[in-house]
């Protein structure tokens, strides 16, 4: 416990990062590189951009928001770009929207590479402190204080505290009050939280066991590579910059035997004796999860990913158990290929305590408390690409707060970050969030191919995109704007060659002449295929012509969405004042009326999305706001 | 939240429903002079778009197959100078409540949708143009308007539309989440819809829907009635027959004045289909005063009927008055009732079987109430198609209702033609999602939550 008396001043700062986690290094390094004096604390400097749990960055709708933190200007993208071991492409047949990226990391270089970042950016200085009083006065922040009783003046606190708050880690029935990975846990902030009147949930997740690959046998497996070509997360970085020796991963599955362990020791699984008060997500069922809801699959399937270049830990995806360790081993031992596997770290399920994000506005400040700010786990979500993306927001919010300037609030047509925000701080969760495509009702639009496009000029209107990546941003997209008009001006003539390339790819056969963009969308066509009859066509970069490609070809769908997105803002336009009283507004439901109250909602927009809100209650809002005019 | 749109095109007959010869559609929003040109063809000019402010022009009005619907006259309001200070058109119809109606339906076909009650007056104020004192008239409107709808609602949802959309939503669920749980959970070995089971689902969802979108006509029927006129040369029984069907059928039976001076309406249920009689020559009263008005009055209602009652006298020889209503009934729908079979026969039937079809001919007596049996028998299978039960039906008869069906609907047209195309799955899933919302905007479901779940359900996904 911190005794008041031994309290000294250590230091005064703009912003303070309380955690240093994914959302903590984004959150610290964006008001830093906008010039403010920014301090990030970590239980433990070796935990930097720890990866507590799977070695991969991005994935459906997670490399959306990686693409998107670096057409920000966030750091993750960059990150992964130095340290992958393995990118793959994923979603390729499934439409444009959804091609998701995805890469193994070599966890160690990943930490190395974040820390060192960290270190060499001016403005901001790394303490190793557990901090345990965030101090506030008149509802405005004012300062941290760590165990050793250091205080930190500050005007903005980002809580960035992850899985740490209050961790405990279940190994079957073995307790252990731990962080993740064994770091120690941070005791003392929930109550601080509680006494400033910050509700807490206790929510839980897991993560499967690290074997030793020397006691692996690869051949019964089958072998997962990478993409032969590249696409980098970073909008910085061209394909060749980053090209480098990939390594496989491998797949495998589980069996009846497998399944037979899970069910004979089911009533020693905490998750089914009671011992777990958290609340864990539906995307992350552990494999005795899996084995009992899903009885009629005789397999699961199982990946192997190896945690780095220079270890030989292997991460078992799919197998998140929190058995005790003796099940544990049994049942892995089970799996073609493991059968001799060694454990290097067993498996386990962590609880933590974290926030009910409807505190906090669309900002990621507090509504009650000014300056203070909360992103990633400790939020509720779950994800490291999830909390980075948020940890940005809030710096960007912190040091905008500080300049005096409107916070950056990413609308659902806008971005996935903003899909993400608005849906934790509108809806809050009940479960560890996470990000998926099928949550952006305009996934067409927020592409990853044009995550830049979108939000390139806000990172540079914040002052994180440096103005030579501008122009070259600004370059590509005349590139492409010119491409479009080339496509849908090339008149293609039925001449022998293109209707003999339209015979082999089993397209109808032209009649007259066509604008080459009616090709294009043919459903049977694509942009490469055509190259053999564009015989003008100009030597373009991938990203170029893809853009082009992707915006004449589905140009009706995106219509389609463009339409709804207008609609959409109008909504979102028609502001609400924050100093509503809701329970005077005559016509609105009792329900309508508190959930209103409670959520406070920005826009009329926003309000409709507020469960218990009806389209009436939304017409009595709208003819409110009328009144208000007169 | 879907159904929330601040300036799309609302239309809606802005006259009471009723048999005056005119009747007016008001259509309102910022694009609702297109959605006008679409269907307007002008006697002089191109378009709607280039005519001034507050000017009326005439012209025919067209449906999809370049057949005209009617004669109007189309006013123009462009905004801010209107009621609603949107672009509002009128459209000024003339060939009666048929013809109203059509030229609604084709207005929403051609962008617009109908209006809920209030809307217009809702819009004029948010646009400003009503003064603040009404503000809460408005809100009263929308209030009770809410409060009606949702008990028309509850009680629809209990009974057989509930079970009927619940199913057609589950079948458009399990595609929607095998799409998404493929495209979130690239790693898992989802067995991925084929092309040939989404074809399969989504035209099996899109004939139901088109059955809700059918029983949404039958809705209005319920709701107002087989307009139905009684025809027939002087004292061959017509005031009979009208006593009879009310006298066999007493369940429904109200005076409703209408809308023009001398026209009064009965309500008689009819096995079970409620049949509005018009009785503009005054039916009820003695044959003598029957006789002096004359067909002619009758026949200007029989114009605008939905149904026409023939009736003849078998036990008498047909004549020249017999054949000019004939010749007048045997391109609409009609019966033709042939009276008297408790008299020695006289009338020679086959010239009423070569004009209407012997299936549109039917013998009673009005005197013994022979034959009133397969009159009633008749009605109901010529306007139900002789499948439905009323009383236990799923009938779509909410304005609301009816256009999320047509906006479903079209949805899912664009995902059957993906799937044809064989387009990337993304696209799919976009129409599909669309079409699932809008089925929840009559349940009161959202796609979001449904998904997650059926997802997370359905499928073994995770680390």
């Amino acid at each position: 416990m911190t005794d008041e008396k031994n309290i000294y001043f250590a230091d005064e700062a703009d912003v303070v990062v309380i955690g240093a986690g994914h959302a903590g290094c984004e959150a610290a390094l964006a008001p830093a590189r906008l010039g403010f004096k920014t301090v990030v604390f970590a239980v433990n400097l070796d935990s930097i951009a720890m990866m507590p749990c799977n070695p991969s960055i991005g994935g459906s709708s997670k490399g959306h928001l990686v693409r998107e933190i670096d057409a920000l200007g966030g750091e993750m993208g960059k990150n992964i770009d130095k340290t992958y071991i393995q990118t793959k492409m994923l979603n390729t047949g499934k439409g444009p929207a959804v091609y998701s990226l995805r890469a193994q990391a070599d966890k160690n270089r990943y930490k190395e590479e974040m820390k060192k970042t960290l270190e060499e950016t001016p403005n901001l200085k790394i303490k190793q402190a557990e901090v345990t009083k965030i101090c506030v006065e008149n509802g405005q922040v004012t300062g941290v204080i760590t165990s050793s009783g250091a205080l930190f003046k500050c005007k903005a606190v980002i809580i960035a505290a992850g899985t740490y708050l209050k961790a405990r880690c279940l190994y079957g029935e073995t307790i252990i009050h731990s962080g993740p990975n064994g770091l120690m846990a941070a005791n003392e902030l929930s109550q601080c939280l509680i006494d400033l009147g910050i509700k807490l949930y206790r929510f839980k997740t897991g993560t499967p066991a690290r074997i030793d690959a020397k006691t692996v046998d690869f051949s019964k497996m089958a072998p997962q590579y990478g993409d032969e070509k590249i696409v980098p997360f970073s909008f910085e970085n061209k394909p060749d910059d980053i090209a480098r020796e990939q390594v496989p991963c491998y797949l495998t599955y589980t069996n009846k035997e497998t399944h037979k362990i899970i069910m004979d020791n089911l009533h020693r699984s905490p998750l089914y004796s009671g011992v777990i008060e958290g609340t864990g997500p539906r995307y992350c069922p552990s494999i005795e999860d899996k084995v009992v809801r899903f009885a009629d699959k005789e397999k699961h399937q199982i990946f192997i990913e190896p945690e780095g270049e220079n270890t030989n830990e292997l991460y078992v995806q799919g197998m998140s158990s929190s058995l005790p360790e003796d099940v544990q081993i049994a049942l892995y031992r089970t799996v073609p290929g493991l059968e001799n596997c060694e454990f290097m770290r067993t498996a386990y399920a962590i609880e933590y305590d974290c926030i009910d994000a409807t505190q906090l506005k669309l900002s990621l400040e507090f509504k009650n408390i000014k300056g203070l700010f909360g992103a990633g786990q400790f939020n509720g979500t779950s994800g490291y690409e999830e909390a980075a993306a948020q940890g940005l927001i809030a710096g960007i919010n912190a040091a905008r707060l500080l300049q005096g300037k409107e916070p950056v609030i990413l609308h659902r047509s806008d971005a996935y970050i903003g899909v993400l925000i608005d849906d934790i701080v509108t809806k809050g969760s009940k479960e560890p969030y996470r990000m998926m495509t099928s949550r952006a009702e305009y996934r067409l639009l927020l592409r990853q191919d044009n995550a830049d496009e979108r939000l390139t000029p806000i990172g540079h209107e914040v002052g994180l995109i440096s103005d030579e990546r501008y122009n070259k941003f600004l370059e590509k997209e005349k590139a492409v704007e010119a491409e479009k008009e080339r496509i849908y001006n090339t008149v293609v003539t039925p001449k022998e060659e293109v209707q003999s390339f339209l015979e082999r790819n089993n397209s109808t056969p032209l009649k007259s002449g066509v604008k080459l963009a009616d090709l294009l969308k043919r459903p049977e066509l694509n942009y490469e295929l055509i190259g053999e009859i564009d015989t003008d066509r100009p030597v373009l970069d991938s990203e170029i012509w893809e853009q082009a490609a992707i915006q004449i070809k589905y140009e009706g769908y995106i219509k389609q969405q463009m339409n709804q997105v207008n609609q959409f803002k109008k909504l979102e336009k028609r502001l609400l004042p924050d100093n509503i009283d809701y329970s005077e507004i005559k016509g609105l439901r009792l329900e309508a009326a508190q959930k209103l109250g409670d959520i406070r909602p920005n826009s009329i927009g926003h309000a409709s999305r507020i469960a218990g809100v009806s389209p009436a209650d939304i017409s009595v809002l709208l003819i409110y706001l009328e009144q208000m005019k007169g | 939240m879907k159904g929330t749109s601040l300036d799309d095109v609302i239309a809606a007959i802005s006259t009471p429903s009723g048999f005056g010869g005119i009747g007016i559609i008001r259509l309102s929003g910022e694009e609702s002079i297109n959605v006008a040109d679409k269907i307007f063809k002008g006697a002089k000019c191109k378009s709607l778009k280039d005519k001034k402010s507050h000017t009326i022009t005439f012209g025919t009005i067209i449906d999809e197959n370049g057949e005209t619907v009617d004669e109007v006259l189309v006013s123009i309001m462009k905004a801010p100078n209107s009621y609603t200070k949107e672009n509002v058109v009128e459209i000024n119809c003339h060939g009666g409540m048929m013809a109203v109606n059509k030229v609604l339906e084709l207005c929403v076909r051609n962008g617009a949708r109908h209006a809920e009650p209030g809307e217009f007056t809702k819009r004029a104020f948010l646009n400003g143009r009503i003064d603040l004192s009404q503000a809460e008239a408005v809100t009263d409107i929308i209030n009770a308007k809410t409060d009606l709808s949702r008990k028309s609602a509850v009680k629809q949802l209990e009974g057989s539309l509930k079970i009927k959309m619940s199913h057609m939503r589950d079948v458009l669920l399990t595609a929607i989440a095998t799409i998404e749980a493929a495209i979130d959970y690239p790693e898992h070995d989802i067995e991925e819809e084929t092309y040939k089971s989404l074809f399969d689902k989504t035209t099996y969802v899109i004939e139901e829907t088109d059955k809700l979108i059918d029983s949404a006509d039958k809705g209005k029927i319920i709701r107002e009635g087989i307009s139905t006129v009684i025809l027939g040369k002087p004292n061959v029984g017509k005031s009979s027959l009208l006593n009879t069907l009310l006298k066999e059928e007493r369940a429904i039976v109200t005076d409703i004045p209408g809308t023009t001076r001398d026209t009064v309406e009965e309500f008689v249920n009819i096995g079970g289909v409620p049949v509005k009689i018009i009785d503009t020559a005054g039916i009820r009263e003695t044959d003598d005063v029957v006789e002096k008005i004359g067909v002619e009055k009758s026949r200007k209602s029989a114009e605008e009927a939905d149904l026409i009652l023939m009736l003849a006298d078998l036990s008498r020889p047909f004549e020249e008055e017999d054949r000019e209503i004939l010749s007048f009934v045997k391109d609409k729908k009609a019966i033709v009732i042939l009276n008297k079979t408790d008299l020695t026969p006289v009338l020679d039937c086959n010239e009423i079987y070569d004009a209407v079809g012997k299936e549109n001919v039917i013998s009673i007596s009005a005197k013994t109430g022979e034959g009133i049996e397969e009159l009633t028998k008749r009605l109901k299978d010529m306007f139900l198609g002789g499948q439905i039960e009323i009383d236990n039906s799923v009938v779509i008869s909410n304005v609301r209702h009816k256009n999320s069906l047509y906006m479903a609907k079209d949805n899912l047209l664009n995902a059957l033609n993906a799937i044809e195309m064989k387009i990337p799955v993304d696209f799919i899933s976009m129409d599909l999602k669309e079409a699932y919302d809008h089925f929840g905007e009559i349940t009161g479901d959202s796609i979001e939550e449904d998904l997650l779940d059926k997802i997370f359900s359905e499928f073994c996904l995770g680390k």
